[in-house]
């Protein structure tokens, strides 16, 4: 298999090698080993499940630092509509765009203008025939990834179309290199990031041969660089361009309010995500067109890299939506319109779940699975390092661990072993032994 | 079946609705770790999904056996419950039996049978009123 990148990683220190990460992980990606967590690289879908889960904060998503952006002679913020629910709601949206530019971009392009260009997209989408339904959203990257590990089946039923993030980039880097004469490599395009899997999908991007995007900042690391920047600096020009139906895109079911159809289901939670992609699978959902499915409960309001407790921010972005709602911002920007946002690669299958490349002999490690599964206590304690016994019994099979991992299976054999020493500690030698007579023993032998 | 076979056996306990559905769940589960490709365990995961629903709607339960060989999944479901009493009409695309506390559930559509005739490649279907009735899907394995 290909080597497979993601961005959430591990602080060594840090980690005390607890459970509470691989208890949590919903593609049973990580494992501890001498006590650290290890994650299986090509299982991690890069939720961020963990980096929220770890109470000691381990776990973490590689982004860029803000510093990044001065190795690029010209360069754009791209804020996702998530920023705006980080802040105090004294600070408009046009305040904090504002405060991007004394920090050093030059530019700045809301990701909720975007929003509205793929939702414009997705709407003639699912008008069209032929089309598999329900249409998954390709929006939240992990879901996507979800997809490719655990539903391959229902590839077809994704959005082929940009996220919100490459439309913005791809658009915000054209129109800067044309207005201002500058080569496109030159030109540093910064996604201001709820997300850890958008970091992901920026190094690895699945739907076209390479990102527009050239850096993730994680809304963490930039909060209050731009707060004192907000503080000190004037608001000098009108920057929003989004209008409400861009910025409910951080909420769930903003995105689906979009697209003027009542069949459509939100879920936000990877767990619910899972339930509901199995309800797709079983042929369950007739009735539903479009499937907005968000890994992070609250939607990227909830993402791994933001600072603000994501019922707080929901309350900020509501009013944010609202003052959108009342200036009422025409639709009809200057910009050109892409109208060719298909994707250009496509979305595999990875079977990461399979035991073997050989049919024949993958049922025999299933085979091997069950026998090993039903001897193990079933508990689900952990302690081996693996997030159940069933995993434990398929870490064995794949021969990355061994049944005394368990705790109860080592006690179940030291305790054999003690009671074959007891019976061994009986025995004698025949020539040490004093019981009885010896004489007779002779005898009956003859 | 010739070659290697893995056999499963599952109960189908009626007691609890929020468990219909566990039996197929773990076969499709055991499928996707078999490596077998998304198209055929779509077929037998819904297949076999329906005929469970079906015994816990229609007859308090039952069994359910699997077998997957290197060519074929065959899904045995037995239950002993009404039977179908005339299967012409069971067959049929929305035509349904199920009262309607299970209607409100959102199941009943007469979907069942149908649905298990559509995404098996061969079914079998014995029934006898107030005996039971057992359901065999065939889903070939084909490579790619």
């Amino acid at each position: 298999m290909e080597k497979y990148y993601h961005s959430v990683t591990l602080n060594e220190e840090k980690c005390r090698g607890c459970t509470n990460c691989i208890k949590r992980c919903p593609t049973e990606a990580i494992r501890v080993r001498k006590s650290k967590a290890r994650i299986i690289d090509e299982r991690c879908i890069d939720c961020g499940e963990c980096i929220r889960i770890c109470p000691y904060h381990a776990k973490n998503a590689i982004t860029d630092p803000v510093e990044a952006i001065y190795k690029f002679r010209y360069t754009i913020a791209i804020p996702a509509p998530s920023l705006y629910g980080q802040y105090k709601t004294v600070f408009s949206r046009n305040r904090i765009l504002n405060a991007f530019k004394p920090m050093g971009f030059d530019r700045v392009y809301e990701v909720a203008r975007a929003a509205e260009i793929v939702s414009e997209a997705t709407r003639k989408l699912l008008k069209k025939e032929n089309i598999k339904k329900p249409l998954i959203s390709s929006a939240c990257p992990a879901v996507v990834r979800l997809i490719q590990v655990r539903f391959p089946s229902l590839i077809d039923n994704v959005v082929k179309l940009e996220s919100p993030m490459e439309v913005a980039a791809k658009i915000a880097k054209n129109k800067a290199a044309h207005e201002e004469n500058i080569p496109l490599e030159e030109i540093g395009v910064f996604f201001i990031s709820p997300c850890a899997a958008k970091a992901t999908s920026v190094k690895v991007p699945y739907g076209a041969a390479k990102s527009n995007v050239d850096g993730v900042i994680s809304i963490k690391d930039i909060y209050l660089k731009l707060l004192n920047s907000m503080e000190r600096n004037p608001v000098r020009e009108d920057l929003e361009q989004a209008c409400q139906e861009g910025i409910r895109w951080a909420n769930p079911s903003g995105e689906s309010s979009a697209l003027g159809t009542e069949k459509f289901l939100a879920v936000d939670g990877i767990h619910n995500v899972i339930t509901i992609l199995e309800e797709i699978e079983n042929d369950r959902l007739e009735d539903i067109d479009f499937v907005e499915a968000l890994a992070c409960t609250g939607g990227c309001l909830g993402g791994p890299l933001t600072v603000e407790n994501a019922y707080v921010a929901k309350n900020r972005l509501g009013r944010h939506i609202e003052e959108a709602r009342l200036k009422g911002i025409s639709k009809s920007r200057n910009e050109k319109i892409e109208d060719d946002l298909v994707w250009t690669g496509s979305i595999e299958h990875k079977p990461v779940m399979k035991l073997d490349t050989d049919l024949v002999k993958a049922m025999k490690k299933l085979e091997a699975l069950e026998l090993i599964n039903d001897g193990l206590p079933g508990l689900d304690c952990g302690a081996c390092g693996a997030p159940s016994c069933r995993a434990l019994a398929e870490d064995i099979v794949r021969g990355n661990a061994n049944e005394t991992d368990c705790i109860f299976k080592l006690r179940e054999k030291v305790r054999d072993l003690a009671a074959q020493m007891v019976e061994l500690e009986a025995k004698m030698p025949p020539v040490m032994d004093k019981s009885g007579d010896s004489q007779e023993q002779v005898k009956k032998q003859r | 079946m010739s070659g290697k076979v893995i056999k499963l056996h599952f109960t189908i306990d009626a007691h609890d609705f929020s468990l219909a559905g566990e039996a197929s769940s773990s076969t499709k589960k055991m499928l996707n770790q078999l490596g077998i490709s998304p198209l055929i365990i779509k077929k037998a995961a819904i297949a076999m999904y329906e005929a469970e629903i079906n015994a816990f709607i229609h007859a308090n339960g039952g069994e359910a056996d699997v077998e997957i060989g290197v060519d074929r999944i065959v899904i045995t479901v037995r239950d002993e419950g009404p039977g179908i009493a005339d299967l012409d009409l069971a067959m049929q695309e929305g035509y349904s039996t199920a009262p309607d506390k299970v209607r409100e559930l959102g199941f009943g559509a007469g979907m069942g049978l149908p649905n298990m005739k559509r995404y098996s490649d061969r079914l079998e279907i014995k029934t006898e009123v107030g005996r039971g009735t057992t359901v065999t899907m065939t889903v070939y394995v084909r490579e790619g």
